[in-house]
């Protein structure tokens, strides 16, 4: 392989909405050169790449920034960072207003205001909203963009960020990129557990299949510490399709039914993960399907919804069209996804201080990548690669910061280059990159509360679970590649493997039940106050190493002092 | 769900290449997009809205439910034409203005 070498002052790593957005923050307002390295193409790339048809973090009128903090935190049941949540919430309107400066279209009344939907939410047409970020980074002069690379480890030198490796998706190339300061935002981690469409279908899913987890597993290993990954995410989508039910939910007002036709959304609680239970306890005591109640909307109304959703979700409309049954006339089947690792809606990732800095010097995570701060949705991932930039640039600014020594540079160097050749030089396996996935996804839902066990597990189960992914651990450093297509599987593979086993920690180390689903412990059903604490973990010497943190509540600013 | 690439049609610019958030689509020996990995299409369309030939639509996988019909849009300016070919033939077309934001 060809071996490349560059280098900048702020490498970002992840083009999605965070990554682009944090770009823009510093192309904008610094001298700070930038690169943002993306392993597709920032035009599409990430959560939003068919777009996105609400702004659902956004302080309406009435509301205020502490509002929104306290509905976080209600929805997690106080598993969060409130100086996290409130330097987010303080944005939001903000990065929406720069958004429309953009050329976001915002849905507004004849006195020119944003029109809410419900307390959190305004109406847009977000279709375009991801080519409109890539495109605001064309002019800068300090900005630069580099498709289609993959990145893999950090750098990193006495617990400081110095840069990070990786290689070309289709040229037979690999990288070396040296930076002052690195911005993680990779967001987080689908295709850990096995998918509702677990044959052709199965990247039909919530969250992009292609979003690996990347940015979590290069900081478990580098050894940062990462939060809450026992707070898994499940959502509440349209049966098969996998596309949102919010849209029909708030805006044709439409509520959960049974199979019986019963209204069960107020048995079980209105949180994010009591709406998922409710479901997955009438399908198991025999009152499903369960349905959004859809049937005997207008004509009119169906026809909108058609629109919003090939706006975000075209399958969904492909869908009601085909089987000429569209929401008027069939109730809408609703079902509970496989769990996903995301800071964006539940609080996993970065253990990070109010200036989204991690726990290795130099490294800022913006985005799904970050934990602490969840109900983050677009503008909230706008915000925090805002943060990022700013305290990146302050981190350059303030410090002298000399790059890894040419004798420690070699030695890493030697050892990466021989990492991803290995991969070329090995066997043809008996085992593919395909069959490995199949048997981690497997584990991941019989073993560790996947859509087979109702989300449910316990102790002795989750013990299975980490042998079995060890193993697959260690099978999968045997895989061959034949190109870099090939490399690419292999090391997706091998994030979602790290990724599975620090979840696998993690839900073993929170001996509590507070979040049906989401972290559903049968050997302790219940939730306690005793386990009002955050649940983070390290890695050392290839053990994940569990450390309990006391809550920072609201009014405290968490700064990192203990984490060396 | 995945996409289908009309290759008698297909005029190989690599559009779809490039802009594919998986890296999915490959060039084949004869310059033509194909794609490499149709059961890992997450069924976002963004190939199919680059397409200058139109030659690009999605479907249903039979496992989620599908039945054959197939979508694209085709562009005039601010106002896409959705297109669903439904399995029995018939077209359905949906315009959607981009200038306007979404009812819902």
């Amino acid at each position: 392989m060809e071996f490349r070498k560059l280098e900048t002052d702020i490498l970002i790593i992840g083009g999605g909405t965070a990554g682009c957005f944090a770009a823009l923050t510093i192309g904008s307002g610094s001298e700070a050169e930038v690169l943002v390295v993306e392993k597709a193409n920032i035009k599409r790339s990430g959560c939003l790449a068919a777009g996105v048809n609400a702004i659902n973090a956004y302080i309406t009128e009435g509301q205020t920034p502490k509002d929104y903090v306290e509905y976080a935190k209600q929805d997690a049941d106080g598993i969060v960072r409130e100086d996290l949540l409130l330097s987010m919430a303080k944005r939001l309107n903000e990065v929406t207003r720069r958004m429309e400066e953009l050329g976001l279209v915002i849905l507004k009344d004849e006195q020119g205001r944003y029109v809410a939907r419900g307390k959190r939410n305004i109406k847009i047409n977000g279709e375009n909203i991801k080519p409109l970020l890539a495109d605001s980074l064309k002019n800068l002069n300090h900005v630069e963009v580099l498709n289609h690379i993959n990145i893999t480890d950090y750098v990193v030198e006495d617990g400081e960020i110095k840069g990070a490796f990786g290689f070309h998706v289709e040229e037979k190339a690999w990288y070396l990129i040296q930076a002052k300061a690195v911005i993680c935002a990779t967001g987080g981690a689908a295709g850990l557990y096995r998918p509702n469409n677990p044959g052709f279908s199965r990247h039909k899913m919530w969250y992009p299949p292609f979003n690996t987890g990347a940015g979590y597993a290069m900081g478990i290993r580098a050894g940062a510490e990462m939060t809450t990954f026992e707070m898994r995410f499940i959502a509440l989508r349209c049966k098969d399709t996998i596309a949102p039910t919010g849209t029909i939910a708030q805006g044709a007002k439409a509520g959960q039914i049974n199979g019986k036709g019963e209204n069960y959304e107020k048995r079980y609680g209105l949180t994010t993960s009591q709406r998922v239970y409710g479901t997955v306890r009438e399908n198991m005591e025999g009152r499903g399907p369960c349905y959004l109640q859809t049937r005997g909307i207008s004509g009119e109304q169906e026809e909108d919804l058609y629109k919003a959703y090939l706006n975000m979700a075209p399958g969904q409309t492909l869908r009601w069209i085909e089987t000429g049954k569209g929401p008027s006339v069939e109730n809408v089947e609703i079902e509970g996804t496989e769990p996903y690792i995301v800071g964006g809606h539940t609080a996993s990732g970065y253990w990070v201080d109010d200036n989204r800095e991690t726990t290795i010097r130099g490294l800022f995570a913006a985005g799904d990548v970050a934990g602490g701060c969840p109900q983050k949705y677009v503008t909230g991932a706008l915000a925090e690669g805002e943060i990022a930039a700013e305290s990146a640039v302050s981190y350059i600014n303030k410090r002298n910061i000399t790059p890894l020594g040419k004798k420690e540079m070699g030695k890493k160097l030697e050892k990466k280059g021989l990492e991803y050749e290995a991969f070329f030089q090995n066997q043809s396996s008996l085992f593919t990159i395909n069959q490995l996935e199949e048997a981690m996804q497997k584990v991941m839902d019989q073993y560790a509360g996947g859509i087979s066990t109702q989300y449910q597990f316990n102790g002795k189960q989750l013990l299975v679970a980490e042998e079995k992914i060890k193993f697959l651990g260690d099978i999968s450093r045997r895989l061959r590649a034949e190109d870099m297509d090939d490399l690419l599987r292999i090391y997706e593979l091998r994030e979602r493997l790290v990724v599975c086993e620090t979840v696998i920690a993690h839900l073993k180390a929170r001996k509590e039940t507070r979040w049906h689903s989401f972290c559903e412990n049968m050997d302790y059903p219940q939730k306690s106050d005793q386990w009002l604490k955050y649940v983070n973990s390290r890695m050392e010497d290839g053990k994940i190493k569990i450390i309990f943190r006391e809550l920072v509540a609201g009014g405290e600013r968490y700064e990192h002092s203990d984490t060396e | 769900m995945s996409i289908r690439i009309q290759s008698e049609r297909c005029i190989g610019c690599g559009k779809c290449l490039d802009v594919c958030p998986g890296n999915l689509i490959k060039r084949g020996e004869d310059g033509k997009a194909y794609i490499r990995h149709p059961q890992d299409c997450w069924g976002c369309t963004s190939c199919v809205k680059e397409c200058p030939e139109n030659v690009i639509f999605l479907y249903l996988g039979i496992d989620m439910g599908g039945c054959g019909g197939r979508l694209n849009v085709e562009k005039e300016g601010h106002v896409w034409n959705w297109k669903i070919e439904g399995p029995d033939g018939q077209i359905h077309m949906i315009d959607v203005d981009q200038r306007d934001a979404n009812n819902y």
